[in-house]
């Protein structure tokens, strides 16, 4: 069964209306150098450190493009199962503003680098796919700070010449949900390509949202209203709830929408407008006569290709096949590629009697209820994979119970240390001797007579409490099943 | 000795290297010349102590084997150079100190040169006749009161007046060529890609190329052999196989074919030009040149082309001066305001004129119509050539429609003064080589100059050709000295 979500419908009067949603990604490129240029790209530098001459816009510099920057591009461009151009063309965007020192953005507008592709999202009522227009490459602007000098803006540069892919989606998008989906999905596919850190707190993820709404059935497009550089995807997603509400508001009380650039208030939680189309504008895109157009051959793409990991479809796939997980399961594990690695090193570290499906518990529950409290990555989880199957194998053992592995577990935590040292030193190895277990067992029903006829003449609901006097009498080493197995026997 | 300053570059670095006369001797003639003939007004910047101070170094550790050997020379304030002042001839640079050099002007101090100043030059190198230099106009040794043409005026009046032995311009339409014919010089547009663009301020980028200006065809391959080198920072740069052309120098050129363009005998072309091309004609022959009647079909659409072309390509690069991070900046009310007034009193009327030009063809609703068609058109005036050489080795064209006119004579007539690189555009919108060199004078005793264009890459061919024509040619240019009191 799936909780609803598949349909995000506004009902006005005797009206529903479905929202249409394209999104533009702007990615920032994983390199350690700039898109046309050999400076730094290291976030949180000194403003203005990491400017070369270039950058800055300097009378007689020219741009040269980075290889290795045309390598991601072309790399995340076959993430997306798009089509690869062998041939593009790099055009200048003029505009004036202070953090744009060359006047000019140099993007691909013609002739992007890669063409039409595909994103499969697993929603909670199964795969949608998401069709990509196009991904370009292009340059970041600098930034521009208006609050730290009460007199004048300052401009800091570092970020100027940055290179950015820009992925447009077509607008097959029709809920806040998918919205988020899709975004975490691009940024999987572009962590596991190694061409996006995908990190939006750093904005090298951020995206333009392209909302526009219809009467539910119609396949008119509606007048559509671009929601400029939303940084997080839940600013996303009440961008688009407040957007789409003001839409429909209009239609309903008779007005049209101005096709207009928008930009979300995070605080008011609501779009205001930037500049309509009349104020659009007039880019007077032009081709960059500094750089002819780039020509790729077949065999640096295939070289690329080559190079492509196992990426988060066929990954869910294989350990669907291979681990007997559930789609469901597989689909958390590859959401990350930190994640699915830290999943299969505990698998392999298991060794032979291995219980998957208790270490995907373990892994899904324990171990990412830590980490979401302590607000860390996989890759810096506080226990290590190697320590993590030793204690699932304790568990699968007998060694210790699933309850006492929970008190390890928080041990573990200091210093990721090893679970079996935790269980020899604190002696919190599981009594599985039935002869022992037995004779405590007998004790307890000693000790509580009335309450054992009263079971016996059918109150089974007592079963449980001596449960748990074994436990607590046992300091929770008692093994919960010998407990179980010799209670029922003995009552 | 004779002058020291009316000696050619080879004369000159060949009385250097036998040590008949030090560097810093040299370089003090061309300084004092140079304060001698301020009238001219060629420099912007002078950096003669400066220059007098690396030609003492030379000369205390010479280094014979150099090209240059401590020979000092200015160039023209578009090249960057490190440390010294560059002003591209614009308000808006007029306080801009590169802290970086050109590719070109490295070659060219790499091989042991001096620099001894900036050379005055239409602003951004827009115009023909070096007035729209914020500068100031430059005068022509050739006659007081005439232009020394543009955009590289400075850099030709200098060399025409022996304030430098040799010099190097750029030309993005005719800006080497049209004022070599107009003051008696040689020069020698190569072919795109042939000499890094890297820190030289950009006027329009696809068409832009530097070359050597020299008194005579030998001193200008060497120069170019020097200038030309394959550079990574300039993506258009080409890694071709260069040549050191004044090795190879040689006036033999019989059966050379050389392609006579009917379609630039224009309306209207003065008689002396026309007999000019004529004699032009005659001397090839007399140099065992087979000349061949062709036609490039589309040359009456290379200026209007080149008007669309450059204008767009420059409304885009000169857009990096708005007074935020370098350069004049005016005090605005805000923003915009300081945008605004920061590139209306920083650029000067050609300038703002172009600007608006290519702002306007490459705007949403008419890109096509201009820009976009332009395009065609220069593929086209491409092949053109192309076709051509499939039958002449090299074409041979009158440089300029006209000898030198008077300073102010065109100031207020934009398109007659664009008409003056009629025969020179179609050779930046075809990426071609070209080198004009002084054939003849005009009634008034102006010189004026043949343009020998050559396939791409081929600069050899035609630094041959003119090398042969020159010597049957040998134009004296008749300097008075007017400006030295």
């Amino acid at each position: 069964m799936t909780k609803d979500n598949s349909e995000y419908l506004i009902l006005r009067g005797d009206n529903t209306y479905e929202v249409v949603i394209g999104l533009e990604v702007h990615a920032q490129v994983t390199s350690n150098s700039k898109l046309f240029s050999s400076s730094s790209t290291t976030f949180g530098a000194e403003p203005n450190t990491q400017v070369s001459l270039v950058d800055a816009a300097f009378p007689g510099m020219l741009p040269v493009i980075n290889e290795y920057c045309v390598k991601q591009a072309i790399k995340t461009g076959i993430g997306l199962k798009a089509q690869i151009n062998k041939r593009s063309v790099f055009d200048r965007k003029n505009y004036f503003y202070p953090d744009l020192p060359q006047g000019y953005q140099i993007s691909q507008f013609k002739y992007p680098i890669v063409g039409e592709g595909t994103v499969i999202l697993d929603m909670p009522n199964g795969q949608k796919e998401v069709g990509i227009e196009r991904l370009h490459l292009e340059q970041d602007a600098g930034k521009s700070i208006h609050d730290m000098d009460p007199q004048n803006t300052l401009v800091d540069l570092n970020r100027s010449g940055v290179a950015l892919m820009e992925i447009v989606s077509k607008p097959d998008l029709r809920t806040p949900d998918e919205v988020s989906a899709y975004v975490k999905k691009l940024r999987s596919i572009m962590r596991y390509l190694g061409t996006c850190d995908g990190n939006m707190q750093e904005g090298s993820l951020r995206a333009d949202v392209n909302i526009s709404v219809r009467i539910k059935g119609s396949d008119k497009l509606g007048t559509r209203c671009e929601i400029k550089n939303v940084n997080s995807i839940k600013f996303m997603q009440m961008a688009i709830n407040y957007e789409a509400n003001r839409q429909v508001d209009l239609i309903e009380e008779g007005k049209t929408i101005d096709q207009e650039t928008r930009l979300f208030d995070t605080k008011k939680n609501e779009t205001r407008s930037m500049r309509s189309k009349e104020d659009a504008h007039d880019y007077r895109y032009f081709p960059d006569p500094d750089l002819l157009p780039l020509e790729v051959t077949d065999e640096f793409i295939e070289k690329i290709k080559a190079d492509i990991p196992e990426l988060p479809d066929a990954k869910k796939k294989r350990f669907i096949d291979q681990f007997k997980v559930s789609a469901y399961e597989a689909t958390i594990l590859v959401s990350d590629i930190d994640t699915a690695e830290y999943f299969e090193e505990v698998v392999a570290k298991m060794g032979k009697n291995q219980d998957i499906k208790l270490a995907v518990n373990w892994i899904t529950g324990e171990l990412f209820a830590v980490l979401n409290n302590k607000n860390l990555e996989i890759s810096e989880s506080p226990i290590s994979a190697k320590n993590l199957a030793k204690l699932v194998n304790l568990i699968k053992n007998g060694t210790i119970s699933g309850k006492i592995a929970k008190t390890i577990f928080e041990l573990m935590m200091d210093g990721d240390k090893d679970p079996q040292i935790i269980v020899d030193e604190k002696g919190l190895k599981q009594e599985s001797n039935p002869k022992a277990l037995e004779a405590l067992i007998d004790k307890i029903i000693n000790d509580n007579r009335e309450k054992a006829i009263e079971y016996k003449q059918g109150k089974e609901k007592l079963f449980g409490f001596f449960v748990g006097q074994a436990m607590k009498v046992s300091g929770g080493k008692a093994n919960p099943q010998l407990i179980n197995d010799i209670l029922k026997k003995k009552l | 000795m004779s002058d020291i300053t009316s000696l050619t570059l080879t004369e000159l670095v060949k009385n250097i290297k036998d040590k008949k006369i030090s560097s810093e001797e040299t370089t003090k003639a061309f300084i004092e010349r140079g304060e001698k003939s301020r009238d001219l007004n060629v420099y912007i910047t002078e950096d003669f102590s400066n220059a007098l101070a690396k030609a003492r170094s030379f000369d205390e550790k010479p280094n014979f084997d150099l090209k240059l050997p401590g020979v000092p020379m200015a160039v023209k304030d578009l090249f960057c150079t490190d440390g010294v002042k560059t002003t591209a001839g614009s308000k808006i640079l007029n306080n801009f100190i590169p802290p970086y050099e050109s590719t070109v002007t490295q070659n060219i101090w790499n091989e042991g040169a001096v620099l001894l100043g900036k050379l005055n030059c239409d602003e951004f190198a827009m115009g023909s006749s070096n007035e729209t230099s914020f500068f100031g106009n430059v005068q022509s040794p050739i006659a007081k009161g005439l232009v020394p043409g543009g955009s590289s005026g400075g850099s030709a009046s200098a060399l025409a007046a022996n304030l430098t032995p040799i010099t190097i311009g750029t030309d993005t339409g005719g800006s080497i060529r049209q004022p070599a014919s107009f003051t008696g010089t040689v020069g020698l547009k190569p072919t795109y890609g042939s000499c890094s663009r890297y820190g030289i301020v950009a006027f329009a980028s696809s068409l832009d190329q530097a070359g050597p200006m020299s008194k005579d065809v030998k001193d200008c391959a060497l120069l170019q052999e020097i200038i030309s080198t394959y550079d990574d920072k300039d993506s258009t740069s080409v890694d071709f196989k260069r040549n050191e052309y004044s090795k190879e120098l040689t006036n033999n050129i019989k059966g050379k074919k050389i392609g006579i363009p009917k379609e630039y005998r224009v309306d209207g072309m003065p008689k002396e030009i026309e007999d000019l091309w004529t004699k032009g004609i005659e001397y090839a022959k007399d140099c065992g040149a087979v000349i061949v009647q062709i036609s490039l079909p589309h040359t009456n659409y290379a200026l209007p082309t080149y008007y669309i072309v450059a204008p767009a390509e420059a409304s885009s690069n000169l857009a990096r001066y708005d007074g935020v991070k370098y350069g004049f900046r005016s005090k605005g009310e805000n923003l915009i305001d300081m945008y605004e007034k920061t590139r209306s009193e920083g650029f000067g009327a050609e300038v703002q004129r172009r600007i608006m030009i290519g702002t306007y063809v490459l705007s949403s609703g008419y890109y096509d119509a201009y820009y976009l068609k332009a395009q065609k058109v220069r593929k086209l005036i491409k092949n053109d050539f192309d076709e051509a050489y499939k039958k002449v080795d090299a074409i041979l064209t009158p440089s300029t429609p006209s000898a030198a006119f008077k300073i102010g004579e065109k100031t207020n007539d934009p398109v007659s003064m664009y008409l003056n690189d009629i025969f020179t555009v179609p050779v930046n919108l075809a990426g071609l080589p070209a080198i004009s060199i002084p054939a003849g004078v005009d009634a008034k005793g102006y010189p004026l100059g043949l343009q020998i264009i050559g396939k791409a890459f081929d600069e050899q061919n035609i630094l041959n050709i003119a090398y042969a024509m020159e010597e049957k040619i040998s134009f004296k240019n008749k300097i008075t000295e007017w400006w030295i009191k």
